[in-house]
């Protein structure tokens, strides 16, 4: 398996080589005496952490960890709890601590300044590169290549009611459910909005924010709001089931997030664009056994099967969607389609051929696409493209 | 012909200090006994190894034990200013949100002034300003309660949602980057405006101040001229105003100080704790110190046991938790038997319960 170096890694471990990676390529560890702690923002009932849950349980089947050795902490605020856990994780003797949300990474940053000796890596986040501290790793699976392959199948049910008459070609509008009006979200959202107008060139989309990760009833209430706004098919960036089950209640087709929805809406989910953690958390175990580096900037996609769209739902989905997927993995695969391609999107009907952002120097457009996630593992993609009306609250 | 039930309840005229300690240890010790069974059947595990559990995820390491106190004290501090507000019989729910504008104003400073001015100035500066805005955030009720005898209850609670709009406006400003609703460590590279780790902890002053506040306020509510004014309020308003106390005056006094603690529990949460700023920096703690300052019938070291044994249950159970794989949920279930428990064995030490003699 091949992993993306990422440029700013490579600018940063020669940037604190000299100090800094002796420390971090450590010795080779038993595997019978690894230990690994987990902080999750919530728990097996919030899809974005039973996703990593379920990576860490193939992590531990797939390099032979007991129950013992996996040390989990559910529920963890964004607060001092964060450090308190991981303070405790480190106490505990765990060489490799997790934290899977945004919001957790200046805590892990404080354990990683007083613990040298043990890794901490971080889901989402983007300062591990700046943070000068060796231990301290970013990761961040390349989510917009399956969100735009679930936009190709929203796009083809879109052009499936085009063509039976339920709406019309102007009709055809996305209703978004985002959690934060932040580069995470508008990445999502953009990256699934281009595969839908790939397919459906007239398609619009409506974004409406839930100011929270996980809230049943806000994403439900917000997708019944976006319904009522007229809109035709519902996505989400979001942690629960809210959406999906309003969609079922209205009969309107809906693409999930994190988990397959086809249970929730049998009637209404197409299919959920999904992150397999397990093979970032294999690779960064693995690491600690095998005494070697971790990436400070971590990142795979579809040609790692680090994402993926879930089970088509064969009741909704519009005919020939199947193919027409394996047809674009393939091309987003082997680099022949970029999803954000600066020809298929414009800026106030302006084509953007440069975009940096305010107090850095890098320029994330060049060869004709915005080099999303390149040069940090984190998304980077911020920009409101036309076609995208966002309701910031 | 009028039957009799077979049990009688009846006030208690007094009751001796043992008693009032076998009440609450039998109180403690069923609840023990309760979530021992409830964790055994959930998991099927060794009852003596729940309470070491228990025990090793509140005492277990050196920096756990630091955890349990710092997280003690922050919950005493508020109860501690809660007490004066409930020996008056005002309804103070709106401790979360005298918490929060405090906090907000220690965040504001931290960010503002920051590195621009010495540490030492910037904290006094800090705990003024939570403990003024604490203070504005406990008045406004009362000035309504005591001009046109609006419902404190109400309006404190309402005042908790103000509180945490004014934050969520706040954090719009503060967040990094843009629109991620995480406002993270602030000063974190600088310590600027933290309570400075001294005698080897970071919770030293956190300690000093709790400490001052608790023995101050024991001193003020029981030997103080105006702490018996505050009791007499408490008692009958009228009885007050006959024996010549401006009740108005008692009322938004005693307010000003209830806020103020609290305001100053902020700032202790955001300089001497988490170093943020969240809707959640309060998480509930509000709530929960009003049952210690009832428990503890607003006598301030009595405020420290029961604290103390919340947030040692409450640590103890997240262990259970993450030890077990249980829900961190399964912590608030632990934590709702004890009180249930605790404030039962109320009931018992207020009543007696006989049987009827034929």
């Amino acid at each position: 398996m091949k992993f993306k170096k990422l440029t700013i890694a490579a600018v940063a471990a020669l940037a604190v080589a000299a100090t800094a990676s002796l420390a971090n390529a450590a010795e080779p560890v038993d595997p019978a005496d690894v230990k690994v702690g987990i902080i999750y923002i919530g728990d097996e009932n919030e899809g974005y952490t039973a996703a990593h849950m379920a990576g860490i349980d193939a992590m531990q089947e797939a390099l032979g960890l007991s129950d013992d050795q996996v040390i989990e902490k559910t529920l963890i605020g964004e607060d001092e709890t964060c450090a308190d856990a991981a303070f405790d994780l480190a106490d505990q003797g765990c060489q490799i601590v997790f934290a899977n949300s945004f919001g957790h990474e200046t805590y892990l940053m404080e354990a990683a300044g007083e613990y040298p000796d043990v890794q901490f890596c971080h889901a989402t986040g983007f300062q591990a590169a700046s943070s000068g501290l060796a231990n301290m790793h970013n990761y961040f699976d390349n989510i917009y290549e399956a969100r735009y392959v679930s936009g190709v199948v929203a796009g083809m049910k879109l052009n499936e009611m085009i063509a039976d008459g339920t709406i019309t070609e102007e009709e055809a509008k996305i209703g978004y459910v985002g959690a934060y009006p932040y580069a995470e979200v508008i990445s999502g959202f953009t990256s699934f909005y281009l595969g839908a107008k790939s397919e459906c060139p007239s398609v619009t989309m409506e974004v409406k924010y839930t100011n929270s990760w996980a809230s049943f009833d806000l994403e439900k209430e917000c997708a019944d709001a976006l319904i009522s706004d007229g809109c035709k098919l519902i996505a989400q960036h979001a942690d629960t089931t809210g959406a999906p089950t309003a969609c079922q209640a209205a009969g309107i087709p809906c693409v999930g997030y994190n988990v397959s929805m086809i249970e929730t809406a049998p009637d209404s989910a197409l299919t959920s664009s999904t992150n397999n953690w397990g093979i970032y958390y294999t690779y960064a175990v693995q690491s600690i056994i095998d005494g070697t580096e971790i990436d400070t900037d971590w990142t795979a996609g579809l040609a790692d099967g680090a994402v993926l769209i879930s089970d088509l739902n064969e009741n909704v989905v519009a005919e020939g969607t199947a193919e027409k997927v394996e047809e674009v993995e393939a091309a987003i695969i082997d680099g022949s389609l970029k999803v954000f391609d600066t020809s298929t999107w414009t800026v106030n009907g302006e084509t953007l051929d440069s975009y940096v952002k305010e107090g850095s120097d890098i320029d994330y457009i060049s060869d004709g696409y915005f080099h999303e996630s390149e040069y940090g593992s984190a998304p980077a993609f911020d920009i409101i493209i036309d076609g995208i009306e966002c309701v910031a609250e | 012909m009028h039957k009799e039930p077979f049990l009688r309840m009846s006030k208690r005229e007094s009751i001796g200090l043992g008693k009032v300690i076998l009440i609450y240890a039998a109180a403690l010790l069923m609840a023990l006994i309760v979530s021992a069974g409830v964790i055994v059947a959930l998991v099927h595990m060794n009852p003596v190894d729940v309470y070491k559990a228990i025990f090793d995820g509140a005492l277990g390491s050196k920096r756990r034990m630091w955890i349990t106190i710092r997280d003690m004290l922050i919950l005493l501090c508020i109860a501690v200013g809660l007490a004066p507000a409930f020996r008056m019989r005002f309804w103070n729910i709106g401790a979360e949100g005298q918490i929060l504008v405090g906090g907000v104003v220690s965040a504001a400073l931290m960010i503002n002034l920051g590195g621009k001015i010495p540490n030492i100035l910037l904290l006094v500066l800090m705990f003024a300003g939570s403990a003024a805005a604490g203070m504005i955030w406990g008045l406004i009720p009362t000035i309504f309660k005591a001009s046109w005898k609006t419902n404190e209850t109400l309006f404190t609670l309402m005042m908790n949602y103000i509180a945490m709009q004014v934050v969520t406006f706040c954090v719009v400003f503060w967040e990094n980057p843009k629109g991620s609703n995480s406002v993270g460590i602030i000063n974190q590279s600088t310590r600027a405006g933290w309570l400075p780790k001294t005698l080897g902890t970071d919770y030293f002053w956190n300690i000093v101040i709790v400490s001052i506040l608790t023995v101050a306020m024991f001193i003020y509510l029981k030997y103080s001229k105006q702490g018996y004014e505050v009791a007499v309020v408490g008692e009958s308003e009228r009885t007050a105003r006959y024996a010549g106390i401006n009740v108005r005056r008692v009322l938004l006094r005693t307010m000003a100080i209830s806020g103020a603690i609290c305001g100053i529990a902020g700032f202790i949460l955001v300089s001497g704790s988490g170093h943020t700023i969240s809707t959640s920096t309060a998480g509930g703690r509000g709530f929960t110190a009003i049952i210690v300052a009832w428990m503890a019938k607003f006598n301030t070291f009595i405020m420290v046991l029961i604290s103390f044994g919340i947030v040692f249950m409450e640590k103890g159970s997240i262990q259970i938790a993450s030890q077990y794989g249980l829900n961190e949920n399964a912590s608030s279930i632990i934590l709702g038997i004890i009180l249930f428990f605790l404030i039962g064995a109320e009931f018992f030490v207020r009543y007696k319960v006989e049987r009827n003699h034929k």
